[in-house]
């Protein structure tokens, strides 16, 4: 016994690891699912590995098997991974309770209402500035929905960009205090800005073009840089509308602040998926097209499951009564109904998150149907 | 070794259990399996990359960066190139680790010689703090540190120290050296007043000798006199409506981080120096006061010459540590080599690029002052008889 | 004869001869002691003032669920005191059988779970919590007596430790059934995240250093120059460019479909880079063993592999345990170091929890506390090996 101590112990706790993987392989697929990564260089006799591993996976959808690619991989693991702020009340927020709120939140649980049928399979990554662009290059999530302004470079090196769902501005919040009524009254202030945005290039252009001296503060996260602010190492923030009028409400003493009626740029916010898959891209951006279409329609969360057996042969299309256009996609044919079931049309979303009901009180704006004279506009759906 | 024998002429040793056959053998396996695993993951990674419209290349560093960097040792706008960014990244890493190691080490031998200390309160208390600080982790104490300094008083509420010296929770702001066109004149008087006093102690006789030191003040005194316009002057910051300008501006990010690395290091630096002290053999220590010796004696002549032989390898390994720990400097906000790759990184959409250029700075770093170290550590070495 | 009349001796013993010699015993001590003794009283007074009146500890007993175990859903946080339940009885059964280090160390984990507790009095956790971790604080002392009382064998004692890795991932991620559901490591967090990266990098990177170091010192040049390549190439770069390498690259170098776990990644980086630095501590040990053992044990006809794993390995390896205990504190203390790649251990938690409306400005007391959790579990480490020091007689000459 004792001369084949080692070899026995060896065995006891392979068997033991072996036994995780194959526990694991029994029950429905890990939704970070993943083996033990090889170290990059050196080969000699493997270790241990830690029993996280790639389980078999299950088959889970009745519906057409799609051939390759990220739809059917998203199937197969039965989850969504969504890239989301996490940080953003009113856009992705994380609740203490360890749900995810918010308007990019619901588009997520959208698209995977579409593909899977239950809008809580949704696994929620937060990501910051910086890691967005990265996480969507390794393919780390599936789509990335997280306050994303849609940039040339983004469309070449980070992925393809989906319709606008939010057309926001970038503007400036400044210390009520300090008496400044617009950015050239800025001069010589700090400014605190978040790395890895299209704030903090086009904060450095305007500037550039006015000829105005300012020393930027940048930060890595978004909490620290409104922290900042807040705590007076900056003399102005600057950043998407829309987020700024999130954040303020979170401060100690929201009056004391005020948005500088000053647009720096043009932010059209929208979803993002990786580059190289285009049916996948097509599911994505004909969610985001049959959530506006249904508001269009006067579809609503409530009214859905009769408005299937609607005469309009537009409504009875889009909601899978009539044609096979959920097929061509590679998702179920009523696909839509589970969307608009699971988090409403377009205004509802809106409403529910931003509206007037709510802290924000967004004015709809440029986020209005084209009816309505904002610039959402669904392609046709046939 | 194996117990296979030798193969002479003659002996004939079957190839298999032949130990050079063995050797070689082994090796190409090895080299084999190593090469396999490295091509196989060169392969993902170029088809991954490839898919995935990650470029490689270093042709974004001629391209126009568009960020700003909030605090650049050398004139950098946003219409400079990425190389340049990096470049200001990488000098802000080395001033930061440069001042750091010299303040580090200083009191590192403070902190050293305390521990050694009769006196109990001092010895405690350094012991205090070497314990806190050895035990709780950089970030924290960054984090720690940065948090504080917030505290203090805003811009319009700073605290005015005498000189000119402003701190207030955007850092410390302190008047600048402005240099005038005289200033080369007045070097050549500072030289001349250097040159006169070492002259003088070869020159003058024992007694006078001394004198001659006084040339070092007199002579550049006269010539800042005589040139008229004074070639240093000084530009006092001066509270403009959101900040300060003119002077120099120690940024919060700035203090927080050397401040920290400072702490930190000279903590382990305390610990190796009185590791080093302590190495050296008691018997030493008595003979010197054998002999008569004085204290400040002993110490800088018998015992810190020995201490230093023990003390410089690991003090190598804390001046790297203290370079690579700078690195954190992204959590605080300030710009070092790391922090504006970061942005870089993800403005030009070719992160791989970037970390592989950043690696290679840090290892060039590394390797530079470990030479520079081993260097200095062959001249404190025992020269064996 | 006359009696010369001569003065009483120097006090030389009493708290009066203590403090003259201690404190006073020259005019530059009592100087400094002055010095640093009003200093270091004013300092006290501030920091006791602050933290008994402005600080407002609420920001750690009303998210303490948070800074120990994450998002981990709180309805599975049973699994977590029963994984912990697992450690505590084999800490108690350690420290009965080796005795000395081990036994701090489980007094330390006892004396932790019941500060815990005391602390989670104070905030939600809930009673089942409480209860969990006070029985497990109670199993450490139960399975030291135990151990005392029954023999239990050194060998079934590793088998178990060995076992109890995989068995506590299993209960903490789940098996899917009803009663266990799965938990995706991306809920994992605060100290429970803390653990698994430093316990995962410290297992893994051991035997990987192990490896690196032989290697160095193997005779064949191709092992040796591999070895030597990456073991200066990875103590020459931050653990910070590691972990962003491993964060980034690491996906890309697997196949396809094969998706990594942000954890994993961080896992990966810790491991690489750790092992380096083992390699580093188990290269001095094998440096110092003398050349006559491996001669002696050629002579006596082992084989290399013979030699290295009953011979070298063996005295190599107990002569650095303090130098590589030390590093393991720096792991420890490294994990910190994955905040900046988004993952939420102690730290990152600190930091979510201070963007919380209600604790703005709390900053001081959540890094106070996080420094003194690091340093709690630092120390008790430190001081286990001190003890395992004097225990081995290392270190004396």
């Amino acid at each position: 016994m004792t001369r084949h101590f080692l070899p026995i112990v060896g065995l006891i706790v392979l068997a033991l690891a072996l036994a995780a993987c194959g526990d694991v392989s029994v029950a429905t697929p890990t939704p970070g699912g993943a083996e033990e990564s090889e170290p990059a260089e050196e080969s000699e006799p493997a270790e241990e590995s830690e029993p996280a591993e790639e389980s078999e996976p299950a088959e889970s959808q009745a519906a057409e098997q799609p051939t390759n690619g990220r739809l059917a991989a998203v199937i197969e693991r039965d989850q969504l991974i969504c890239g989301v702020n996490g940080s953003l009340a009113g856009f992705s927020f994380l609740e203490e309770d360890g749900t995810n709120t918010g308007f990019d939140a619901d588009f997520c649980r959208a698209v995977a209402a579409a593909v899977l049928g239950d809008p809580e399979k949704v696994e929620f990554r937060a990501l910051n500035a910086d890691a967005r662009g990265p996480a969507l290059q390794t393919g780390e999530v599936d789509v990335l929905i997280r306050n994303t302004t849609w940039t040339l470079t983004r469309d070449t090196t980070w992925g393809l960009f989906g319709p606008t769902i939010f057309y926001d501005g970038q503007a400036i919040m400044v210390n009520a205090d300090l008496g400044a009524a617009t950015i050239e009254d800025l001069a010589g202030a700090t400014i605190c800005v978040q790395s890895g945005t299209t704030t903090e290039l086009n904060l450095t252009d305007r500037m550039r073009e006015l000829a105005i001296e300012y020393t930027p503060n940048v930060f890595a996260e978004i909490d620290p840089t409104y922290a900042a602010y807040e705590e007076g190492a900056c003399d102005a923030v600057t950043s998407d509308r829309s987020q700024l009028v999130s954040r303020r409400t979170a401060f100690e003493d929201p009056d004391a602040h005020v948005i500088l009626d000053d647009v720096l740029s043009k932010e059209p916010l929208g979803p993002v998926v990786p580059l190289g898959d285009d049916e996948w891209f097509n599911v994505v951006k004909w969610v985001v097209f049959a959530v506006i279409e249904a508001e269009e329609q006067g579809i609503t969360q409530a009214n859905v499951e009769e408005m299937i057996s609607s005469q309009n042969p537009v409504i009875a299309r889009l909601l899978g009564a009539e044609g096979e256009l959920g097929a061509m996609l590679g998702l179920e044919n009523d696909w839509v109904v589970d969307v608009i079931s699971a988090v409403g049309n377009y205004g509802e979303i809106y409403d529910r998150n931003l509206g007037p009901d709510t802290a924000f009180n967004l004015e709809r704006g440029l986020n209005n149907l084209w009816t309505e004279g904002g610039l959402l506009y669904a392609m046709p759906y046939r | 070794m194996t117990s296979a024998p030798l193969a002479g002429r003659g002996t004939g040793v079957a190839p298999w259990r032949d130990i050079r056959v063995i050797r070689v053998a082994a090796q190409v396996v090895v080299v084999g399996l190593v090469g396999l695993l490295a091509a196989f993951l060169l392969r993902n990674l170029l088809t991954a990359m490839d898919q995935r419209g990650l470029g490689f290349g270093f042709g974004f560093l001629d391209s126009t960066a568009g960020f700003a960097i909030s605090e650049t040792p050398i004139p950098y706008s946003a219409t400079d190139t990425y190389g340049l960014a990096f470049l200001v990244g990488l000098l802000n890493t080395l001033f930061v680790s440069a001042v750091g190691i010299v303040l580090a080490t200083l009191l590192g031998l403070v902190v050293g010689v305390a521990r050694l200390s009769r006196n109990f309160l001092v010895n405690r208390v350094a012991a205090g703090y070497v314990e806190i600080i050895r035990n709780t982790p950089l970030l924290v104490q960054l984090f720690f540190l940065y948090a504080f300094l917030l505290q203090l008083p805003g811009v319009a509420d700073s605290v005015a120290l005498p000189g000119g010296i402003f701190l207030n929770q955007r850092g410390l702001s302190l008047p600048a050296p402005v240099f005038s066109p005289t200033l080369g004149a007045w070097l050549a008087f500072v030289a001349l007043g250097i040159g006169l006093a070492i002259a003088s102690r070869f020159l003058l006789p024992r007694g006078i000798r001394s004198i001659g030191l006084l040339a070092i003040l007199v002579v550049p005194a006269i010539g800042w006199i005589v040139l008229g316009e004074a070639p240093i002057g000084v530009d006092p910051p001066v509270l403009q409506r959101f900040n300060f300008t003119g002077g120099m501006t120690l940024s919060s990010g700035f203090t927080a981080l050397l401040a920290g690395l400072v702490l930190y290091t000279a903590a382990f630096i305390g610990e190796v120096v009185r590791g080093g002290i302590l190495a050296v053999r008691r018997g030493q220590v008595e003979a010197a006061r054998a002999l008569g010796l004085s204290e400040g004696h002993i110490l800088r002549l018998v015992v810190f010459p020995q201490a230093l032989r023990v003390i410089v390898p690991p003090l190598t390994s804390q001046y790297l540590n203290l370079a690579k720990n700078s690195s954190l400097a992204i959590a605080i906000g300030y710009p070092d080599l790391f922090s504006v790759s970061q942005t870089m990184g993800n403005q030009t959409g070719q992160p791989v690029s970037v970390i592989v250029m950043v690696m290679g700075t840090y290892l060039t770093i590394s390797l530079v002052t470990s030479l520079l170290m081993n260097l200095y550590n062959r001249r404190v070495q025992v020269l064996e008889r | 004869m006359t009696a010369e009349v001569l003065p009483p001796p120097k006090i030389s013993v009493g708290p009066m001869a203590w403090l003259r010699e201690n404190l006073f015993s020259s005019v530059l001590s009592s100087l400094l002691t002055l010095v640093v003794g009003g200093l270091l009283l004013l300092v006290l007074l501030l920091v006791a003032d602050w933290a008994l009146t402005e600080a407002r500890w609420g920001v750690v007993t009303s998210n303490l669920r948070l800074f120990l175990i994450g998002q981990y859903p709180g309805d599975q946080a049973w699994r977590v005191w029963l994984s912990l339940a697992i450690i505590s009885a084999l800490s108690g059964l350690s420290a009965g059988i080796y005795g000395a280090a081990t036994r701090t160390l489980g007094a330390s984990l006892a004396a932790g779970q019941i500060l815990i507790a005391v602390l989670a009095l104070a905030s939600n956790l809930g009673w089942v919590a409480i209860a969990g971790l006070l029985v497990n604080a109670a199993l450490v002392g139960v399975a030291f007596f135990a151990s005392v009382r029954f023999r239990i064998s050194r060998r079934l004692l590793v088998v178990m430790w060995l076992a109890s890795l995989p068995v506590s991932f299993l209960l903490l991620s789940g098996l899917g059934t009803e009663a266990v559901p799965k938990v995706s490591t991306s809920l994992w967090g605060g100290l429970l995240l803390t653990f698994l990266l430093a316990i995962v990098g410290i297992v893994l990177s051991f035997p990987f250093g192990v490896l690196l170091a032989l290697g160095r010192r193997s005779t064949l040049p191709a092992v040796r120059i591999l070895s030597t390549v990456y073991i200066e190439v990875i103590r020459g770069v931050p653990l910070i460019t590691i972990l962003f390498m491993a964060d980034i690259m690491l996906p890309l170098f697997l196949p396809g479909e094969v998706r990594l776990d942000r954890v994993l990644r961080a896992m990966g980086g810790i491991t690489l880079f750790s092992a380096a630095y083992v390699a580093e501590n188990v290269r001095g040990g094998l440096q110092a063993i003398p050349s006559g053992q491996g001669e002696a044990a050629n002579a006596l006809g082992l084989s290399t592999a013979q030699t290295n794993i009953f011979i070298i390995l063996p005295q190599a390896l107990r002569a650095v345990i303090p130098a590589n205990v030390g590093l393991f504190i720096s792991l420890l203390k490294d994990t910190t170091l994955v905040v900046i790649i988004g993952l939420l251990e102690l730290l990152g938690i600190g930091r979510a929890v201070l963007a919380q409306t209600e604790w703005f400005g709390a900053q001081l007391e959540v890094y106070v506390f996080v420094a003194a959790v690091f340093f709690v579990m630092s120390y008790a480490m430190s001081q286990a090996s001190y003890r395992l020091e004097t225990a081995m007689g290392v270190g004396s000459r």
